[in-house]
């Protein structure tokens, strides 16, 4: 008896208690994703990228655009990487604070990676479930062309594109944009096509839910995490198209400039000695890749963890 | 002798919520030629026992104490000597046939490549005894069905196949592990029929893991009941059924709904089987069991024999719980309220998934 | 009959069209009849329980009644509507009175929602009116009726037992007062104890309530101890329909006793061997179904009649589909043996 009232107690007490908080598969993700080293190791790259991008500017000595006489046309010997003239990274063959230049390249750099991205989530997610919702000939359509858009080799027609409409940042987005969305919604029709026939779908439909709702708060938050995890590992893959775009000499014009750009200049005048040139932008380069790609390895094991 | 001899098995599984304690302290042996039924519902410990002993366990799962297979230490052994006995004294089946037959192979093929592999035969004697084995399972015109594809065979017979493949170097201890959990009840009855037919024919034991008791009453000559990772009991099959010594053993005789009785309302166990994550203090039986004591709730009992070949875990006397003489009365809805943090977390994900893959055919058939 | 039953379904048929891979667009796809012209009648707080083997078109039977998947036939409802002519937009306001309660406790809840929206969404859906606080107040109360504590309204699905997740299961099909509620398998992912719990749960919900249930259960146990009357299904026809007591005690179709023969008993005295009635071979594919009596295949009592003709549904209030009805008799038991040993 004594056993017994001592758990009725327990229950009483229990059920005045205030409402209990629930552990959210979110929740559950992030402390898988906080405790994988790599993971985290790779988000604290990113962030000091990020700050470097952004703040890097108040640190230097030189105005990217400035050119620096005393060091113009004898870059191997005088600009050189030092801190007492302030040009930190070094200078360009032009004279121009690499410094500077690195951070402006950093800016336009993600810039390109992440809208490239965003633009590929928000499209790419709202296309592909819808067609694997809807399904059907619908679903045929919409996937047709996408197949359609996939087979113009698009490395070609942003080539075109950036030669007929001239070398504009807005074009180089709106050509990176064109194309990023087509993988996305076609993972995201995969993912919708086997969430379709859970029974949680299924429970939503019998009881007259509109096929919008569903998507939006039943489809749409159980993609996320692959979302997450494609996008993340989307970025990279947008900076390097821009990086390589910007090599062969068509993406950003100057004065703006990008890794890409400048990592093809440091190219250039590695012959004369001034290896600065690309270690710097190449330094920033491989890693923020790295990051990303540790983030997005982190990402999927946090969200996913039967794939392990 | 005993066949197999198992002593103080525990079996741990690090995941990322903690050490999950799947089977504890387990004490077990198996006659040649006896069934045994090891009967617990989903998270008792049941079939990471019989993962443990065929050294299948998820990588995250470390096994201690002994088994002893006709005298010789089996648990933990190196994988060379485990892919030996695995082969030709210890077959498995699981409750998945798809999970040990290879859908890209011919199911001919497939039965010839352990043949060829342990017993040294010629392909073309490897393939007139798969033959033989498809005979002896009952699959009808085995001669021409062994050219098939898995996926081509319909789920009754495609556990038909997986027994004759698990029979193939005559195995002196089949384990079945819920074997027809997932057949309808004609076919079950068939495939029950033919696992005692085949017992008979080649002189094995058999170990059945099962949450079926209808199935173990069928099929069984001793029982160990598990919950919460211990043997709670164990008994003849009859005593178990007709004077069950344990709470829980008890509980769950009285939940199963029975085509051959006229009843009302079922006497359900209240409440929810235990975390392993973590585990009570006492005895995991407690939260839910009529007849508990104040001891109960911090201290583990201990298996103790009580008659010929019974034994049983408990604090509550043993006349008390087969007169029935419960200590406390539980609302059948009292412990279902209790909150999750307390008891009623299942198995942490990871655990299961483990498990899952420690029972996939590539760590099973590959020498 | 003095009361108009709460559904009234004749000659429901459900059609699946196949296509094989490698199918050139223009090949008329196969038809797959899952269920093939099915009657029965429900009343207004009666159990009926579906059983069959798997591929007998009881899930499908219920993804039919509840508007999941497209069916031909009729399916009257108290007020005299049928369900199957409905357009989407009248079936709206009859999805408040049938709802479903799924096979897999946690695969039937968004991994990503709290209970509490859980619960809440059919209410939300069917009365998009309500207030925040006054939803809150219903949904806590629900989950109080089923077992739950209502203070556990934000937690997630995969924080609670498979028992538990069945019992928000339940809570989400009651809380827009259904007249009626399919269990599809409600029973079969849990273990034996939980079981119980969640059976007498219904029981005890369905009387207070008033509820009319279509359960449906490959289990013939837990369908004797829940069902009024009992409905047996095999490759999407009915084979018999009688009262629970009656069907358990008195089967008359060949397949309804060898259906029973084969459940095992928790009782080791009970000599199985002795009781099991074989059947010989495998279900045949529903692509192809025999003629005549679909069971004939498979039946120790076949004759050359039944190849020939579909059996009626026949009798008063114990209706059974055979040319033959009655209990099996010695021979033919032993006649079923030794085919299926041979």
């Amino acid at each position: 008896m004594v056993i017994q009232q001592d758990k009725m107690q327990s229950l009483a007490a229990r059920m005045a208690e205030d409402e209990v908080k629930g552990r959210s598969p979110w929740a559950d993700a992030r402390k898988r994703f906080l405790r994988n080293r790599a993971a985290m190791a790779g988000l604290v790259i990113l962030i000091l990228v990020a700050l470097f991008a952004l703040f890097g500017n108040r640190f230097a000595a030189w105005s990217n655009e400035d050119l620096d006489f005393n060091v113009m046309g004898q870059v191997a010997t005088m600009g050189m990487p030092s801190v007492e003239n302030g040009h930190y990274f070094g200078t360009d063959d032009l004279g121009r604070d690499l410094f500077a230049r690195t951070v402006q390249g950093t800016q336009i750099s993600l810039m390109v990676g992440i809208v490239g991205a965003a633009i590929a989530v928000i499209a790419g997610t709202l296309y592909g479930a819808t067609a694997g919702y809807v399904g059907g000939r619908t679903d045929q359509l919409m996937m047709r062309a996408v197949d359609i858009l996939m087979a113009i080799p698009y490395m070609f027609v942003l080539i075109l594109l950036l030669v007929m409409f001239g070398r504009s940042i807005a074009m180089l987005f709106l050509g990176i944009g064109l194309i990023s969305w087509l993988d996305m919604s076609r993972i995201v029709r995969g993912q919708t096509l086997s969430l379709k026939n859970r029974e949680f779908i299924e429970a939503a439909r019998a009881t007259g839910v509109p096929a919008w709702r569903i998507i939006l708060r039943h489809i749409v938050p159980n993609l996320l995490g692959v979302v997450a995890v494609y996008a993340t590992l989307l970025v990279p893959l947008m900076i390097l198209t821009e990086s390589f775009i910007s090599f062969l000499g068509l993406g950003v014009q100057e004065p703006l400039t990008s890794w890409g750009a400048l990592i093809s200049e440091g190219a250039r005048t590695m012959s004369y000695g001034t290896l600065w040139q690309l270690a710097f932008p190449l330094f920033f380069f491989c890693i923020t890749l790295f990051g990303f790609f540790f983030v997005g390895d982190g990402l999927r094991d946090a969200l996913d963890p039967k794939d392990r | 002798m005993a066949l197999l001899e198992i002593n103080d098995l525990s079996v741990r599984f690090q995941t990322n919520d903690g050490e999950v304690r799947a089977v504890n302290d387990v004490n077990l042996t198996v006659d040649p030629g006896e069934t045994l039924g090891v009967v617990g519902e989903s998270g008792s410990g049941k079939s990471q026992l019989s993962f443990a002993l065929m050294g299948l366990l998820a990588r995250n799962g470390r096994a201690s104490g002994s088994v002893r297979f006709d005298g010789q230490e089996i648990l933990n052994a190196p994988p060379k000597l485990m892919n030996r006995i695995r082969a030709e004294k210890i077959a498995m089946i699981f409750q998945d046939p798809m999970t040990s037959l290879n859908p890209y192979m011919r199911v001919a093929d497939q039965m010839a490549e352990v043949l060829t592999l342990h017993k040294g035969m010629t392909k073309r004697e490897a393939v007139a005894e798969a033959v033989r084995m498809l005979d002896a399972v009952k699959i009808p015109d085995a001669q021409g069905r062994v050219r098939l594809y898995p996926h081509e065979f319909s789920g009754g017979m495609r556990q038909r196949v997986m027994i004759a493949m698990a029979l193939l170097c005559k195995p002196r201890l089949l384990i079945a592990d819920e074997p027809t959990t997932a057949l309808d009840v004609t076919v079950q009855a068939q495939i029950m029929q033919l696992l005692a037919d085949l017992q008979r024919e080649f002189g094995m034991a058999m170990i059945l893991i099962t949450h079926d008791m209808g199935v173990v009453a069928g099929s069984c000559e001793r029982v160990v009941v598990m919950y919460g990772g211990r043997i709670r009991e164990r008994a003849p099959v009859g005593p178990l059924f007709s004077a069950p010594a344990h709470p829980y053993t008890q509980g769950l005789l009285a939940a199963i709904p029975r085509v051959d009785h006229q009843g009302d309302e079922l006497a359900a166990i209240p409440g929810s089987p235990p975390n392993m994550t973590r585990p009570p203090a006492g005895c995991a039986f407690e939260p839910r069991c009529p007849y508990r004591r104040a001891e109960c709730a911090t201290r583990e009992p201990a298996l103790d024999g009580f008659d010929e070949g019974r034994a049983r875990a408990c604090f509550a006397p043993l006349q008390d719980v087969l007169a029935h003489r419960e200590t406390v009365h539980l609302a059948e809805d009292e412990a279902a309220i209790a909150s999750p943090d307390e008891q009623d977390e299942a198995i942490p994900a990871a655990a299961i998934a483990g498990a899952g893959v420690a029972g996939t055919p590539s760590t099973v058939d590959k020498p | 009959m003095t009361t108009k039953p709460l559904l009234d379904v004749r000659d429901l048929r459900v059609t699946f069209q196949i296509r094989r891979e490698g199918d050139l667009p223009w090949t008329p796809p196969r038809q797959l009849h899952a269920v093939g012209g099915v009657d029965f009648t429900l009343n207004p707080g009666e159990t009926l329980g579906v059983v069959g083997e798997s591929g007998c078109g009881k899930s499908t039977l219920a993804r039919a009644l509840i508007g999941l998947v497209p069916a031909t036939g009729q399916a009257e409802w108290i007020d005299g509507r049928d369900l199957l002519a409905l357009t989407p937009r009248q079936m709206m306001k009859y999805r408040a009175d049938i709802q479903m309660v799924f096979q897999d406790p946690l695969a039937s809840l968004n991994p990503r929602m709290t209970v509490g929206q859980i619960i809440a969404e059919p209410l939300t859906t069917h009365h998009p009116g309500l207030g925040r606080a006054e939803v809150k107040d219903r949904v806590k109360a629900m989950m109080q009726k089923v077992g739950l504590l209502p203070n556990q309204i934000n937690r997630y699905p995969h924080e609670f037992s498979g028992g538990q997740c069945q019992r928000i299961g339940i809570a989400r099909a009651l809380i827009v007062e259904p007249k009626l509620i399919i269990c599809d398998e409600p029973v079969s992912a849990l273990d034996v104890s939980i079981q119980a719990q969640v059976i007498n749960l219904l029981i005890r919900l369905q009387r207070e309530l008033g509820l009319a249930l279509v359960f449906i259960a490959h289990d013939l146990s837990v369908v004797k101890h829940i069902s009024d009357r009992v409905m047996v299904l095999y490759l999407g026809k009915v084979m018999e329909i009688a009262s629970s007591d009656d069907l358990y005690a008195a089967p008359q179709h060949p397949y309804t006793q060898a259906l029973l023969s084969a459940v095992p008993v928790p009782d080791p005295d009970f000599d199985v061997a002795e009781s099991v009635v074989p059947l010989a071979g495998d279900l045949p594919s529903p692509l192809a179904p025999p003629s005549g009596c679909v069971f004939r295949t498979r039946c120790p009592r076949a004759q050359p009649a039944c190849a020939e003709q579909v059996p009626a549904l026949m009798g008063e209030d114990h209706l059974t589909a055979c040319h033959f009805p009655g209990p099996l008799t010695e021979e033919e038991i032993t006649r079923a043996r030794q085919t299926e040993a041979a």
